[in-house]
C-alpha cells in the first residue's frame, strides 16, 4: 500500500486516503476537434513501464487533486505536485533524471 | 514413547497441572506447554493424518514451521481448523481434535490411498479428471469436493472480539531472537523510534536452548537484561504474541497479535492486526532447520532435531528413550549431547558426511556417543511411530549395513534462513554455495516510496552461523536502519561466543542413489504429501518451471508454504534438470508468513459495525413503522411500508393509489444537494449539463441531464437557481458525492480560472415530497405563506416557514400529480415529517416508499439513471434531445455525443411497452428479431429498462430501448422469459398517464 | 418551531474513553482566498479567530476555526448564531468570490476524552496518534474506518470529531467498540 504526500494540505498518507484518477495532463479536446484529436484524448492512455504521471485526489482529506509522478515498476514516488499546470514542473522532471537518465514520457523528458 | 522429563523444562511450571481434551481424551499439562508439547509429554505421537494418502503423521517442528500437526481447535462458533499444535499455547480447558481422517485417527479408512500411492502420483487429478466431460459435475467435483480442503470451516457467528491499531514507528524489527534484541537496541539506542514483535510467547528464540555467552554472560541472562532495558526505553514497544505476517509496498507492515488466544473469557479483543508504517524494517526472523529425504522420514518420533532439543530443554519433554541422530551439518551433535547430558539414550550419531563434524562430534564421542561418518538411513521401520531405523552407507543406493532400534530419530539437513518477509516485497535471494542456502541479496533490497531499500536481515535469516556473527550482524543492521532514518548510531556490538563448526554438506536425498522404491517412501513435504519421485515426475513431463512444478506437485503449498519442503524440492528438481539450483530459483513469497485469521483482517468491521448504514433524519420513525427498507449505496430507503398482514406488492399499490387519489409523504433526503456559487458559476453549469442552465431565473428550478466527457448519461437531477451567483444543485441519490467530486475534478484541473465555489450540503437538509391532489391543501395547514397555484408556479420554489421551521419549498413533481419537496435544516427533519403526517390524517396520508416512486414516474414516462441508462446511454436514446441545448459551443460529452457511432440512427431508442395480456414485462428482457448472430445466438432488437405493474392502469408497463422504436408504435414485440414462454408487448408513448400534465398542473 | 436534534441524541458511552455527542453545534463552510486580508478580517468579525495554519485549528470560548482545505475554513460557532454568524461573512466579504454555507445539521461532532482517546482513535484511523506526532491544536481530515471524518485535538486532551449526519450511529458505534473495556493496547496515554 503506497504512501502518498499531497501537496495541497501538506499530508502524508496511506492510499486509503486516496482516490487514483488516471493520466495527467491530458489537453481537453471539445466541439471542433477532430476524431482523432478526441479519440486520442479520450481513450489512447499511456500505460507505461516506468516513469508515469499520474492524477489522485485527497478525498479522504483536503479534498484535493493533485499529481504524481511515479515509477509503475518500482512503485517510486519522485514528487507531488498541484493539478493547476499543464506540465510537469522542473524540480519534478529533474528528480526523475537524476534517479532515471534518459526518461521520456509523453512529450516530457 | 515420549514422555515428560522430571527436571528440565525451562518454559513450564512443574508445580501446575491444567486440563486439556485431544479427541476426547483427558489429557494433562502444564502451563508454558505448547499444545504440542503437553500432547508429547502425554506420549502423543500420532497427532493427524496426512492430506492426500492419510498416512498417520507425528509432530515433526517445534514452530511456525510445523506441517503435520494441525488440529481443529475449540467447539461450536469458536471452533478453528489447521491450528498449529506448535503455536498453540496450553490453557486450562483446551480442547482440540485431529483432522483429515476418518472413522478414528487410530483406524483411517482414507490410509488405503496410502497403498495406491503408486497410482495417486503429481498431477494425478489434471490426468483423471479431465474426460469424460459430462462426468465433471456429478462424478468428479462430488469426489474431489469430498476429498479436498484441510480441516473443515467453523461455524458462522465468531463470537469473539478483533481490531486493528495504526502504528507508526522509524524502525520495526521482526523476531525477538538474539537478533532482533541487538537490532533493537542498537537502532533505539541510536535513536530511533523502534518497534519489536515476536511471534511467540518468549524472547530470546532458540539462543537459550543452545546456549553460548553474550557480553560476558550466559545467553539466557543477556536476554533478560536486554528485555528489562528497552523496556525501559521510552522509544521502544515490544509486543510477543505478536507475527510479523507480511512486508508491503513502502514500509507497511502487519503484525498480528494473538492477544487472548490463550486467555479465553477474557474481555480483551481475540486478535489485533497492526497495521504498522515503518520507515526501516530489520526482519530478524532466524532460520528454519531442513529435514532429510530418506525413506519413512514422515513416521511419528521422526522429528527435526533442533525440535527434539526444543522439547526436552524447553519443556522436558523427550521424545524417545533411544534416539537416533542423523545429519549433514554439526548442529545436529548438539541435540545428541543434550539428550545424552539428560540421561538419555544415543544409540548411533549417522553423519552424512564422510568427513564427520568438528569440535562438536568430538564433544559426543566424548561422551561415549558412537559417530558414523559417511553413513545415513536407508530406511526407517514403524508404522504408527518409530521403531527403528536401517543403515546405509550415504555414498550408495540404500543396501542395509545394520537395523537399530530406536523410537526416535532426530534429522538435520542444515538450516535455511527465514526469508519470507524479506521477499514479500521484492528482495532478491542470493544462493549460498556453502551453506546451501537462500539468503537475502543485500544488493537488492525492497525498495520503498523513494527508491531506496527499506527491509534489513539480521542474525541468522541473513545467514550468521554462530552467536558471534548473529549478534554483530545484528547490531550492523539496527545502525544501518537508525541511519536510514537520520539517527547517528554509537557503539559497538557486544561479544559473544563463537564456535568453530565444519562444513555442512548438501544432502538432498539419502542415500544418494536411492532406488524407486525409497524415493517414494522419502517425502518432501509432510502437508501436501508430496515426494522425491513426485518432483522427479514432473521434471520429466516438462514441468520445469520452478512455479509449474509448485502447482503440478503442490509442493509448498496450503498453510505451510514451504517452510520445511522448499529447499528441498528446489534441490531435487534442479537435480532432475541437472542445473544449479540458482538457476531452478524459487517459488514466490507471499504474505502471511503463516495463516492469520480471517477475523483479523475484517477487524472490527462485523455486526452492526460491518459497514456503515447511512441513515436519513426520518430513519426511526421508518424502523418504528414497519418499513421495508432497499439499499440503495449505503442509504437504507423504505421501499414500502407493508402494513399489517400486507405483501410487498400490496403495499406498494396501497401507497400509489393513495398518492394518485389524496395525499402521500416520501423521505427524498437521501437526493444529493450541491451549492454551486460564483461569478462563473452559470457558466460552469452549462457545461455540466446538456441543458442551458445559466438562463434560469431565481426562484425557478430546471430539470437537467448531466453526461460524462465519453457523451454517456452519468446524473439528472432539478437545479434551483438561489439567486444571481448561486444555483443548487439536485443529484440522484448513488450521485451526491461522485457529482460533486466531479464537478471538483473539472474546476481544479481544467479551469481552475473559473471563480466557482461548491460545497456537498446533501446531509444538512431532510427533505420530504409531499405529494397528491391534497398536498397543498396539506402545507397550506402548516404555513401563513403563500404557496397557491398563482404565487408558486410549477417548476418555481421559494422559502416558506412551514410549522415553524424555516424550508425551501420546490414545486416539482416526479409522481405526476401536484407535488411539492419540502427542504428544512436536517435536525428538524423528524419534526417537520411527524407534523405533515398530523396534519394529512384527515387526508388519509401515508408514507410512500421507493417502489411507488418508481412505478409512479414509469407511469408518466420519467426515465430513471441506472434503469434507462446504463453508462453506455446517452440523452439521444432516450428521445430527450429537448433537454440538449442546440445554443451552447460546449458542454461535457458535447464532442463525444457527434461521433459516429453515437449519431447512428441505428441507435436502440426509448419507448413505451404495453404487454398484450396485462401481464408484466420480465426486467431486462431481450426483443428477439429474426434470424440469428454469427454465434448461433438470436438476434435482438431491444431490451426492457424498466417494468412494472401499474395499479393506476391495473396493467404492466414497461419502457425498453428499442431500435427504431419510435417510429415502429403499435408494433408487437416478442420477449422470451427464461422459463421459456414468451411474453408479447407493442410499442406504445412512454407516456402512460395524464399525456398533457393536468394532474401536477392545479 | 420544534427542537432541534442532533443525530446522536445525547448519546454517550464510557469504555478506555468517553465518548459522548457534542450536542447542537454551528458549523459554516467558508470557501475563499485564505491568504486574503478580507477573508481574515471576516472571520475575525465573526468569529473572532485568526485563520490558523494549514491543518490547524484554532479555538476561542465556544467558537473554532477549522483549516479544511487551501481554499477552506470549517467556522463553528453557536448553533443559534450561526444565520447570524454568516450575515456578518456575507456582509465582510460582499464583492469577494466566496461561498458560506450552514453545514451544522449535515455533521455529527462528537467528543472523545479520557486515558484511551488516542488508542481508541488509532484503531480506526491511518493516522500517527502519538504524544509526539500529535499535538494540540494539530487538525486532521482523514478516514475512520469506512467513512471520512476530522477531528482536533484541543488543549485538555480531548479530541473533536466531526463525521457526516447520516453515518452518526456508525461513527459513534465504531468509537464505542474501539473504546470497549479490555481492548487496551496500552501504548499511549
Amino acid at each position: 500500500m503506497l504512501i502518498l504526500t499531497c501537496p495541497c494540505c501538506g499530508v502524508t498518507g496511506e492510499e486509503t486516503e486516496f482516490h487514483q484518477g488516471g493520466e495527467a495532463h491530458l489537453k481537453r479536446f471539445g466541439p471542433g476537434a477532430s476524431d482523432d484529436e478526441f479519440h486520442t484524448y479520450m481513450f489512447a492512455k499511456e500505460n507505461p513501464k516506468g516513469v508515469h504521471f499520474e492524477r489522485w485526489r485527497h478525498n479522504n482529506g483536503c479534498g484535493k487533486w493533485f499529481h504524481a509522478a511515479r515509477d509503475t515498476v518500482t512503485l517510486e514516488v519522485y514528487g507531488t505536485y498541484p493539478a493547476q499546470t499543464l506540465e510537469p514542473p522542473k524540480e519534478i522532471r529533474d528528480a526523475i533524471t537524476a534517479k532515471r537518465p534518459g526518461w521520456t514520457w509523453r512529450e516530457f523528458a | 514413547m515420549s514422555t515428560r522429563l522430571a527436571k528440565t523444562g525451562r518454559l513450564v511450571d512443574h508445580n501446575r497441572a491444567i486440563a486439556f481434551t485431544f479427541n476426547g481424551k483427558r489429557l494433562k499439562g502444564h502451563p508454558g506447554d505448547t499444545l504440542a508439547s503437553a500432547l508429547l509429554a502425554n506420549d502423543q505421537m500420532l497427532v493427524g493424518r496426512s492430506f492426500k494418502y492419510h498416512r498417520p503423521r507425528g509432530i515433526v517442528a517445534s514452530g511456525a514451521e510445523e506441517p503435520n500437526a494441525l488440529v481443529g481447535l475449540g467447539e461450536g462458533t469458536r471452533f478453528e481448523p489447521n491450528q498449529r499444535v506448535t503455536t498453540t499455547e496450553l490453557f486450562d480447558g483446551l480442547t482440540c481434535i485431529s483432522q483429515n481422517h476418518w472413522p478414528s485417527l487410530d483406524f483411517d479408512i482414507g490410509a488405503v490411498n496410502t497403498a495406491f500411492a503408486r497410482f495417486l502420483p503429481a498431477g494425478f487429478y489434471y490426468k483423471t479428471f479431465i474426460h469424460p466431460r459430462p462426468f465433471w459435475k456429478h462424478v468428479y467435483e462430488p469426489f474431489i469436493r469430498q476429498s479436498a480442503g484441510l480441516g473443515k470451516a467453523s461455524n458462522p457467528g465468531d463470537p469473539d472480539r478483533y481490531e486493528h491499531f495504526y502504528y507508526f514507528c522509524d524502525v520495526l524489527v521482526v523476531g525477538g531472537g538474539v537478533a532482533g534484541l541487538q537490532a533493537a537496541v542498537t537502532a533505539a539506542e541510536a535513536g530511533s523510534k523502534v518497534m519489536l514483535i515476536e511471534q511467540t510467547a518468549h524472547w530470546g528464540g532458540r539462543a537459550p536452548v543452545d546456549g553460548g555467552e553474550v557480553d560476558g554472560q550466559p545467553v539466557a541472562d543477556w536476554v533478560d537484561a536486554t528485555i528489562a532495558k528497552l523496556q525501559g526505553m521510552p522509544n521502544v514497544t515490544l509486543r510477543n504474541r505478536c507475527m510479523g505476517a507480511g512486508v508491503y509496498d513502502h514500509g507497511y507492515a502487519l503484525g498480528y497479535e494473538r492477544v487472548a488466544d490463550h486467555t479465553p473469557g477474557s474481555d480483551a479483543p481475540r486478535h489485533r492486526l497492526w497495521r504498522i508504517r515503518a520507515g526501516q524494517i530489520v526482519t530478524a526472523t532466524g532460520a528454519i532447520e531442513r529435514p532429510l529425504s530418506f525413506a519413512g522420514n514422515d513416521i511419528p518420533g521422526v522429528m527435526l532435531a533442533s525440535a527434539v532439543r526444543d522439547y526436552a530443554v524447553d519443556f522436558g519433554v523427550s521424545i524417545g528413550d533411544r534416539t537416533v541422530v542423523v545429519t549433514n551439518n554439526d548442529d545436529a551433535y548438539r541435540t545428541a549431547i543434550t539428550l545424552k547430558q539428560l540421561g538419555l539414550e544415543i544409540p548411533v550419531i549417522l553423519d552424512a558426511r564422510q568427513s564427520g563434524g568438528g569440535a562438536l562430534a568430538d564433544e559426543a564421542r566424548a561422551l561415549g556417543i558412537r559417530v558414523e561418518n559417511g553413513k545415513g538411513i536407508a530406511k526407517v521401520k514403524g508404522g504408527k511411530r518409530v521403531e527403528g531405523v536401517a543403515i546405509c552407507a550415504q555414498a550408495g543406493e540404500g543396501a542395509v549395513l545394520e537395523e537399530i532400534k530406536c523410537d526416535a530419530v532426530a534429522m538435520s539437513g542444515g538450516w535455511s534462513p527465514v526469508v519470507h518477509l524479506w521477499s514479500h516485497c521484492g528482495g532478491k535471494l542470493i544462493w549460498d554455495e556453502a551453506h546451501a542456502h537462500f539468503r537475502p541479496d543485500p544488493a537488492n533490497p525492497p525498495k520503498g516510496a523513494n527508491g531506496e531499500g527499506f527491509v534489513i536481515p539480521a542474525g541468522a535469516a541473513n545467514g550468521a552461523g554462530d552467536l558471534a556473527s548473529v549478534v554483530r550482524d545484528a547490531h550492523e543492521a539496527g545502525q544501518a536502519a537508525a541511519k536510514a532514518m537520520g539517527h547517528k548510531p554509537k557503539g559497538k556490538a557486544p561479544e559473544a561466543s563463537t564456535s568453530e563448526e565444519a562444513p555442512m554438506q548438501p544432502v538432498w536425498l539419502m542415500p544418494q542413489g536411492a532406488g524407486i522404491k525409497l524415493r517414494m517412501k522419502s517425502w518432501l513435504d509432510y502437508q501436501n504429501d508430496v515426494k522425491v519421485s513426485d518432483v522427479q515426475l514432473a521434471a520429466r513431463e516438462g514441468y520445469e518451471s520452478v512455479e509449474h512444478a509448485k502447482r503440478y506437485t503442490t509442493l509448498g503449498m496450503a498453510t505451510d508454504q514451504g517452510k520445511l519442503s522448499n529447499i528441498n524440492g528446489l534441490a531435487i528438481l534442479s537435480d532432475a534438470l541437472s542445473q544449479p539450483i540458482p538457476q531452478t530459483g524459487t517459488t514466490t513469497f507471499r504474505p502471511p508468513y503463516t495463516p492469520i485469521s480471517l477475523s483479523s483482517i475484517a477487524g472490527e468491521a462485523k455486526g452492526e459495525i460491518f459497514q456503515p448504514i447511512r441513515k436519513t433524519p426520518m430513519h426511526g420513525w421508518h424502523e418504528a413503522n414497519g418499513a421495508d427498507f432497499e439499499p440503495v449505496g449505503q442509504w437504507r430507503r423504505p421501499y414500502c411500508f407493508p402494513k399489517g398482514e400486507e405483501g410487498r406488492h400490496e403495499a406498494v399499490n396501497r401507497e400509489i393509489k393513495q398518492t394518485r387519489a389524496s395525499l402521500a409523504l416520501l423521505d427524498a433526503s437521501t437526493l444529493g444537494k450541491i451549492i454551486v456559487k460564483g461569478p462563473d458559476a452559470g457558466r460552469f453549469m452549462d457545461m455540466l449539463y446538456t441543458n442551458m442552465m445559466s438562463t434560469l431565473k431565481p426562484g425557478r428550478c430546471r430539470y437537467g441531464l448531466m453526461c460524462n466527457e465519453n457523451g454517456f448519461l452519468m446524473d439528472d437531477g432539478v437545479v434551483a437557481r438561489l439567486d444571481e451567483d448561486t444555483f443548487l444543485v439536485h443529484t440522484t441519490t448513488g450521485g451526491a458525492d461522485v457529482i460533486h467530486g466531479h464537478m471538483e475534478d473539472w474546476l481544479q484541473c481544467e479551469w481552475w480560472d473559473w471563480k466557482v465555489y461548491t460545497a456537498n450540503v446533501t446531509e444538512q437538509y431532510a427533505q420530504i415530497g409531499v405529494a397528491g391532489p391534497n398536498s397543498r391543501k396539506v402545507i397550506e395547514k402548516l404555513t401563513g405563506d403563500d404557496i397557491s397555484a398563482d404565487a408558486l408556479t410549477f417548476m418555481g420554489w421559494t422559502e416558506i416557514t412551514v410549522a415553524g421551521i424555516p424550508a425551501r419549498v420546490f414545486r416539482i413533481s416526479f409522481a405526476g400529480e401536484l407535488s411539492f419537496e419540502l427542504s428544512v435544516p436536517a435536525s428538524h427533519g423528524r419534526a417537520l415529517w411527524d407534523a405533515l403526517l398530523e396534519a394529512g390524517e384527515e387526508y388519509g396520508v401515508t408514507p410512500y416508499g421507493t417502489e411507488g416512486m418508481h412505478v409512479m414516474r414509469a407511469e408518466k414516462g420519467f426515465i430513471m439513471i441506472g434503469d434507462e441508462t446504463d453508462g453506455t446511454v446517452i440523452p439521444q436514446d432516450l428521445n430527450m434531445d429537448w433537454a440538449i441545448s442546440k445554443k451552447k459551443e460546449d458542454y461535457l460529452g458535447k464532442r463525444a455525443q457527434e461521433r459516429e457511432h453515437m449519431a447512428d440512427p441505428n441507435r436502440w431508442k426509448l419507448v413505451g411497452l404495453e404487454t398484450l395480456e396485462g401481464e408484466v414485462l420480465p426486467d431486462g428482457a431481450y426483443a428477439t428479431a429474426p434470424g440469428t448472430n454469427a454465434n448461433g445466438q438470436r438476434n435482438t432488437q431491444g431490451r426492457v429498462t424498466s417494468t412494472y405493474h401499474s395499479p393506476t392502469l391495473g396493467r404492466g408497463i414497461a419502457m425498453g430501448l428499442v431500435h427504431h422504436g419510435p417510429d415502429r408504435m403499435g408494433e408487437v414485440l416478442e420477449f422470451p422469459k427464461v422459463d421459456g414462454g414468451i411474453v408479447k408487448a407493442k410499442i406504445v408513448d412512454p407516456i402512460f398517464y395524464d399525456k398533457d400534465g393536468e394532474k401536477q398542473n392545479v | 418551531m420544534s427542537e432541534a436534534v442532533t443525530p446522536l441524541n445525547g448519546a454517550r458511552f464510557e469504555g478506555l474513553a468517553t465518548i459522548e455527542d457534542a450536542g447542537l453545534t454551528g458549523m459554516i463552510t467558508l470557501r475563499g482566498d485564505l491568504a486574503s486580508k478580507e477573508v481574515k478580517d471576516a472571520v475575525q468579525k465573526a468569529v473572532g479567530l485568526d485563520i490558523p495554519a494549514q491543518r490547524q485549528a484554532v479555538s476561542g470560548q465556544g467558537s473554532a476555526v477549522l483549516w479544511m482545505s487551501p481554499d477552506e475554513l470549517l467556522l463553528i460557532c453557536a448553533y443559534d448564531s450561526v444565520s447570524q454568524t454568516i450575515a456578518t461573512l456575507e456582509e465582510a466579504l460582499k464583492g469577494q468570490h466566496f461561498l458560506a454555507v450552514n453545514v451544522s445539521d449535515a455533521r455529527t461532532y462528537l467528543h472523545l476524552s479520557g486515558a484511551g482517546a488516542r488508542e481508541t482513535l488509532a484503531k480506526l484511523c491511518p493516522v500517527d496518534l502519538s504524544e509526539a506526532a500529535f499535538t494540540p491544536g494539530m487538525f486532521r481530515r482523514t478516514r475512520m474506518a469506512q467513512v471520512p471524518a476530522a477531528f482536533w485535538l484541543d488543549e485538555a486532551g480531548t479530541f473533536h470529531l466531526i463525521c457526516f449526519r447520516s453515518v452518526a450511529d456508525y461513527a459513534f458505534n465504531l468509537l464505542k467498540t474501539a473504546a470497549l473495556p479490555g481492548g487496551e493496547v496500552e501504548i499511549y496515554g
